[in-house]
Order: C-alpha cells, then sequence, then structure tokens
C-alpha cells in the first residue's frame, strides 16, 4: 500500500515497524482476553496506534494515487481570495476550525448506546470504519471539492451525476437534518426529565447568551474571548447555584418538567432563537458552545487517561442477539447505524465541501484536515465508548432501558437487569443517582446522562471532593445540551433557508429571506416538522431513542452513502478506476447497511416500526390500552406514528435505491469514455498567482 | 505567496485566537485589512467591530453549519 517517493529512513521503518507491534499487540489484548476486565489504556493505545498506521499509510496512498493532490496547484482559496470566505490559512488553524464543526454530540452519543453490546464490536467499526469510510469520505470530499472552486456536496452531485439526483440529494439532506434535530433535541429532553437542576441550568443559558450578544453589539464590539470567559463563569456560577435550587421545596417544582412539557418548551425555543437577529441569542450561545465543546473533550482526554479506568462492561454482551434494551436489533446492521459519527457520517461531507476548502492554502494540506480530522472525531468516539464502558453494567443498563422493559422502581429495575446477568443492588442505582445529585437514574436513554455519569465519575476520581460528583454530573449535562442545543438553533435557521429554497421554486415570493411573513412560515413548517418528531420521541412507549435513533442512524449513513458514490464516480470519471474500490467499497457498504436496516425497520417481526403500529392497532381493535397510552387517542397517535416511521424509512430506502441508479449509471457511462470526464476547474499553478 | 500564514513566525497565542475565532465564523481581521489594502485600496476600512458585525451575520446564513 505503501507509495514510495521518498524512501523512508532506516529508523523511520523501525519506527513505524514499532508502532505496528504495539497497536498490534494491544487490539490483540483488547479483542481477544476474555473473562476478566481490561483497563482502557488497552484501548487507547491500539486506538492512537491504528490511527497513526491508517493516516502514515493509507491516506498518503488516498493523497498520492487516488486524489493525486498537488501542492503546485492553486486551491480555491489562493486564486478566490478575498479576505473573508476565501482565505489561505494556516494548517493548523484550518485544523481546528474543521474540526470545530466536525465534533458535536453525535460522537458521544452512538458509541454510548452501542456499548449495550459490550465495548469490541463498537470499538472495531469505530477503528475500521474511520480509516476506511469515515475519514476516506470526509478527505475524498474536501479534495473533490478543492478542485472545484469550494463548492458544496449538492453542486457537485449536480454536475457530476445529473440536475435530478442533486435535487433529490437536497430533499435527502433537509430530511436528515429534521430528524438530526428531534433526536438530538430529545436526547436534551432525556436529560432534563424531572431534573430541576439540570433544567434550571439549561434555563440559565439563555439569560446569558443575551447578555452577551448585547455585550458583544455595543459594550465591547466583537471581544469573542472576554465575552465568553464572562459566560463560562455566570455558567459555572449556575451549576453552582442549580444545586439550591434542587434543594428548594418551593422553587424546585417550577423546574421540573415531564418530557411532553419539555419537548414543547423546545419546540418553542427553537421558534423563537431561529426568528431573533442572530448576534442577540445564536451567536453567542454558539461561541460558548464551541469552547466548551473543545475543552471538555479535552477534560474528558484527560481524565481518561489520568484515572485509566477498568472496563467493566463485558467485551461483547448477549445483545449482539438483536434482544438488546437500548435499541433494538442484531449487531449488523444496526451497530454499523448506531455508531454514525466517530465511525463514518455522512453530515461530515457538507462541512468537508462548505467552508474548510476555501481556507486551505495547499492542495498537500488537505490530507492532514480532512483524514486526520476525522481520525480526531473518532478519537472522541472511542473516548466515549470507554466512559460508558467503565460503568457498572447494571447502572448503564438501568440509565438506557426504557421503563416498559425494567419498571419505574429502583427494586424492579435491579431485579430485571441482574436477571439479564448484570448483578446490581437497588441501593447501587439509588447511591448512584444519590451522589449526581439526581432524583432517579433510570430510563435517561439517549447517552448524554450516561457519558455525564462516566465522565463526573472518572474526573471525580482524578479531582475527589465532597459533592464534586454531581457538579461534573450537572457540568457535563449542561455542556452537551449547549451544543445540542446550538445545533438546534443553527439547524432551524438553515432548514428555513433550505426550505425556503425549495418553497421558492414553487411560489418566488417565499424565497426572499428577508420577508418577515416568509421568514416565519418557512421556519413554522421547519420547527414543526423536527418538533412533530421530537414529540413523538416524548410520548413514545419505547422512550423515543430507541425508536429515532435508527431512523438517524440510517438517514446519517445513507447521505454518507452519496458522498462517496459521488467519489466513486469522480474516480472513475478521472479515469482511475485502479482505485474504484477506495471509495467504492465503503459506499457498497453503507448501502448494504442502510437498506438491510430500513428492510428490517418495515418488515422484521419483533423490531419494526410495522410490527409496532400492529401491535397497538390490534389492541386498540379488542378494545385493550398498552402502556404508556392512557387513553385511545394516544394508542391512535402511537399507531400514526409508527406509520409515518414507516414512510419516512421507505423514503430513505428509495432515496438511496435512486442514487445508486444514477452513480452506476454515470460510472458505466465514463467507463466506456477513453478520456477523463470530471468538471475539475483548469489547473493554475500556485506560482503564477501574484499574492 | 506573501500571506501564506505558516511562513510567517507566529506565538502560539496568536494561532489559539486565529482559530478560536475562525471556530465562531470570524476570519483574521490583520489579514483582511491587508488584503484589502493591496487589492482594493479604493474600499473604506471597516473598523474591528464593524467587520466582526458583519461576519456574524454573514455566518449563519449559508448552508454550512456544524454537525450533529
Amino acid at each position: 500500500m505503501q507509495t514510495v517517493q521518498v524512501k523512508p529512513s532506516p529508523a523511520g521503518k523501525i519506527l513505524w515497524a514499532a508502532i505496528a507491534i504495539v497497536g498490534a499487540w494491544c487490539l490483540g489484548v483488547v479483542a481477544l482476553r476474555r473473562g476478566e476486565p481490561i483497563n482502557a489504556i488497552w484501548v487507547v493505545t491500539a486506538s492512537i496506534a491504528v490511527f497513526l498506521i491508517g493516516y502514515r499509510f493509507y491516506s498518503r496512498f488516498i493523497n498520492n494515487r487516488v486524489l493525486q493532490m498537488d501542492p503546485t496547484r492553486a486551491t480555491p482559496a489562493v486564486l478566490r481570495n478575498d479576505g473573508l470566505d476565501y482565505v489561505p490559512t494556516d494548517k493548523w488553524v484550518v485544523f481546528g476550525h474543521h474540526f470545530a464543526a466536525i465534533a458535536g454530540a453525535g460522537p458521544l452519543v452512538g458509541p454510548v448506546l452501542a456499548a449495550q453490546m459490550g465495548y469490541l464490536p463498537g470499538t472495531l467499526w469505530i477503528l475500521v470504519g474511520v480509516v476506511f469510510a469515515g475519514a476516506v469520505q470526509d478527505f475524498m470530499i474536501l479534495g473533490l471539492s478543492l478542485r472545484r472552486d469550494g463548492r458544496s456536496l449538492g453542486n457537485m452531485l449536480r454536475e457530476e451525476l445529473g440536475e435530478v439526483p442533486g435535487v433529490i440529494a437536497m430533499v435527502g439532506v433537509l430530511v436528515l437534518m429534521m430528524i438530526v434535530l428531534a433526536v438530538l433535541a430529545l436526547v436534551v429532553v432525556k436529560a432534563l426529565t424531572h431534573s430541576p437542576w439540570g433544567t434550571f441550568t439549561v434555563a440559565c443559558t439563555i439569560p446569558i447568551a443575551l447578555l452577551m450578544g448585547i455585550y458583544l453589539r455595543y459594550i465591547r464590539p466583537g471581544r469573542i474571548l472576554e465575552v465568553s470567559i464572562i459566560g463560562l463563569v455566570l455558567l459555572l456560577g449556575s451549576i453552582w447555584y442549580g444545586a439550591h435550587i434542587a434543594a428548594s421545596p418551593t422553587i424546585a417544582p417550577m423546574f421540573d418538567f415531564d418530557a411532553k412539557a419539555l419537548a414543547w418548551l423546545l419546540i418553542g425555543y427553537g421558534f423563537f432563537a431561529s426568528v431573533l437577529p442572530v448576534w442577540l441569542l445564536l451567536a453567542p450561545r454558539d461561541y460558548l458552545s464551541t469552547f466548551l465543546k473543545i475543552g471538555t473533550i479535552a477534560l474528558l482526554a484527560l481524565a481518561i487517561f489520568l484515572a485509566a479506568p477498568t472496563l467493566q462492561m463485558p467485551a461483547v454482551t448477549k445483545f449482539i442477539d438483536g434482544s438488546g434494551p437500548v435499541f433494538s436489533g442484531n449487531l449488523f446492521p444496526f451497530l454499523f447505524i448506531t455508531i454514525a459519527c466517530g465511525a463514518v457520517s455522512g453530515w461530515h461531507s457538507i462541512i468537508a465541501s462548505g467552508t474548510t476548502p476555501k481556507l486551505l492554502a495547499s492542495e498537500g494540506e488537505a490530507r492532514m484536515v480532512g483524514y486526520g480530522g476525522m481520525l480526531m472525531e473518532a478519537f472522541v468516539a472511542i473516548m466515549a465508548l470507554i466512559a460508558a464502558a467503565s460503568l457498572h453494567p447494571g447502572v448503564y443498563f438501568a440509565m438506557n432501558s426504557p421503563g416498559a422493559l425494567i419498571g419505574t422502581t429502583v427494586e424492579q429495575a435491579a431485579a430485571t437487569i441482574s436477571q439479564w446477568g448484570f448483578l446490581v443492588t437497588p441501593a447501587e442505582l439509588s447511591d448512584t443517582a444519590r451522589n449526581i445529585g439526581e432524583g432517579t437514574i433510570l430510563s435517561r436513554a439517549g447517552g448524554a446522562p450516561t457519558l455525564a455519569v462516566g465522565m463526573a465519575q472518572l474526573l471525580h476520581g482524578v479531582l475527589p471532593g465532597e459533592g464534586m460528583m454531581a457538579f461534573w454530573y450537572h457540568y457535563a449535562i449542561l455542556f452537551e445540551a449547549l451544543f445540542i442545543l446550538t445545533t438546534v438553533d443553527a439547524g432551524t435557521r438553515v432548514g428555513r433557508f433550505m426550505i425556503q429554497e425549495i418553497a421558492g421554486l414553487i411560489y418566488a415570493p417565499l424565497k426572499h429571506t428577508e420577508s418577515w411573513t416568509s421568514n416565519v412560515i418557512a421556519t413554522v413548517i421547519c420547527v414543526g416538522l423536527w418538533g412533530y418528531f421530537l414529540y413523538q420521541g416524548a410520548v413514545d412507549p419505547l422512550g423515543g431513542i430507541n425508536t429515532l435513533w435508527p431512523l438517524f442512524g440510517i438517514a446519517n449513513q445513507m447521505l454518507a452513502a452519496i458522498a462517496l458514490m459521488l467519489a466513486t464516480v469522480v474516480t472513475v470519471k478521472l479515469k482511475r478506476e485502479r482505485y474504484v474500490l477506495v471509495p467504492g467499497v465503503p459506499a457498497i457498504w453503507l448501502v448494504v447497511c442502510t437498506l438491510t436496516a430500513g428492510w428490517q425497520k418495515l418488515f422484521d417481526n419483533k423490531i419494526s416500526f410495522t410490527a409496532a403500529a400492529q401491535k397497538y392497532a390490534d389492541a386498540m381493535a379488542s378494545g385493550k390500552l398498552l402502556a404508556p397510552a392512557k387513553t385511545a387517542e394516544e394508542m391512535q397517535r402511537i399507531v400514526t406514528n409508527n406509520r409515518v416511521d414507516m414512510a419516512l424509512t421507505g423514503i430513505f430506502m428509495l432515496l438511496v435505491l435512486t442514487m445508486v441508479f444514477f452513480a452506476l449509471r454515470a460510472i458505466a457511462k465514463a467507463w466506456r469514455t477513453n478520456h477523463p470526464t470530471a468538471n475539475e476547474e483548469p489547473y493554475v499553478a500556485v506560482s503564477s498567482v501574484a499574492s | 505567496m506573501t500571506d501564506n500564514l505558516s511562513q510567517q513566525p507566529r506565538s502560539i497565542w496568536k494561532w489559539a485566537v486565529q482559530t478560536a475565532r475562525l471556530c465562531c465564523g470570524v476570519p483574521d481581521y490583520d489579514v483582511y485589512v491587508k488584503h484589502l489594502k493591496e487589492h482594493h485600496p479604493d474600499r473604506p476600512i471597516p473598523s474591528y467591530g464593524d467587520f466582526f458585525r458583519e461576519r456574524q451575520i454573514a455566518r449563519y446564513k449559508g448552508t454550512g453549519g456544524r454537525c450533529c
């Protein structure tokens, strides 16, 4: 695989051989040791070795042979330098920016959910997935966009595959975004349900952001660092004060909401946040969440290195047979759609064809930013998996299983989970809840609370102190809620523009983004779309995440499949057919995974939306009520929700198949042509561009 | 390429500030001013405050954004 342009020195050879041996040894320990728990450091070391080797050899192969990146060729930033959007920028700055844009809640949630199958399946999929699929996608899309004036994924699809697939992909991206927003908002709902402390601190972010917005606009314009420090101090203050709120018998009930009420609050918040001027609420919240995100990821890494926890979760649990309580479905295909971000995420293709290609000063730097950035994200996913697997498995399952399976008291939950083979006592469950300052930890699916408990225990191990565990727990919840809500605000705005663009095709005046009427209409549609799925999740019999996360996974992997298909088509169009398998194999794998998962979600007897709808419809026909529905209308709503999910799954599958058809058609045509047909911009030498 | 920043010796602090600002969608002000002076000497140079406000609004217009 190695492509030698500069001959490696003997010392270099020895170094890489050593990394390979260490990596193989650690991976062997992770994969093969059974019966006794292993330390997380084995997983960390194995991952780092895999990333280093993948970067050194595979990304270099892609760089030199498949994409043929050329440092002498002027990039869009150099050619169109305008000092604002197109700016040749230091590669480390671009790397930081790119990583901050791709890392979000996704790599933290998916691996936590996947931990129900044990730490091994998730770890292996993240490592293999990122090296051969995720990082390949990010790097190749970035490379393609670099050669096309920094154009977006949608534009490139239109140019290389045709007008129709371009429009289909645009609709696909919009639907994906609605599901993403709903699922992420649901994670927040799950974390804040009946948690006055958490709800209070998250609510505090709104006045804090408003204050920051006004400060940045009028008092000290543009002083981001200053205002972010003020914001951070206020946030930490609100976490500290939240303990008093939770303890107060009069104020605590004011911040104590059930899932339905929280869903409505978030829907209302999403609407206002996206119609208010961005400087007032959205932008300052964005600054806080960006810095807090990077800081918290660093903190998590530090905690794992210092605490070096033992993985209490078994390597593989019995739930690989598809009977798991967190999400249902077999290891194949559901593991591969549950862990999307971290292994391969279609969403990144939008960022890799967004701002990043307009900043790179040289094609030679795309590899580090595109491939390297994704390896970093995979490392975040590995850390999230470690945090979840280092929890007591009984606590993990108590937090992530729906109430319909484990009951609503610690006694019922402990009895059920112990029966599954993860011995836990009611006292252990209530102690954990008390330590983190919450009333209960049961059925808080969605990743965020589990990760928060994991992080709190790790950080508590490093920095012990009375009551500190509760502080760290609410810190972790706050930070996840903060950047999820930022995604919800920003996503609603972006969704609104997309809806206006699509609606403008039908009725032109709706396109005007300055018009208040069309703004409000498009925002209501956008909030309504994700709000519907969020509310559905809040009333779902299986707790929502169980139902909606697979839909999100299918949609995200579908987008990744589309991006990789584009990369495959372009590789053939450039007449580099011998490398077609580089993007082709992951594309095929993702198509197989999404279609199989979609098929099972439609037709399987146990886990499909169809079966769930049927179960409730049958019960209704015989006049019975099934929990959690308490009335016939609620029963009807559950049936309808499942039918909507069926329709959506069907649409996703149809979308994938249509794109496969268009991609194969383009490939066949390009294969028969004996000259390159890709739409690259012409070569301009860096040396010929006057600076 | 005089404005290839990696050529210039720069402190880690400046790098951190530039990265942090870029993460928030605010590109380097000095680079923009330099660009204006070199290529568009006729255009007025905005103050940092005006530049910041314009960029802040521009960030949330497009289709970009962040990951899940």
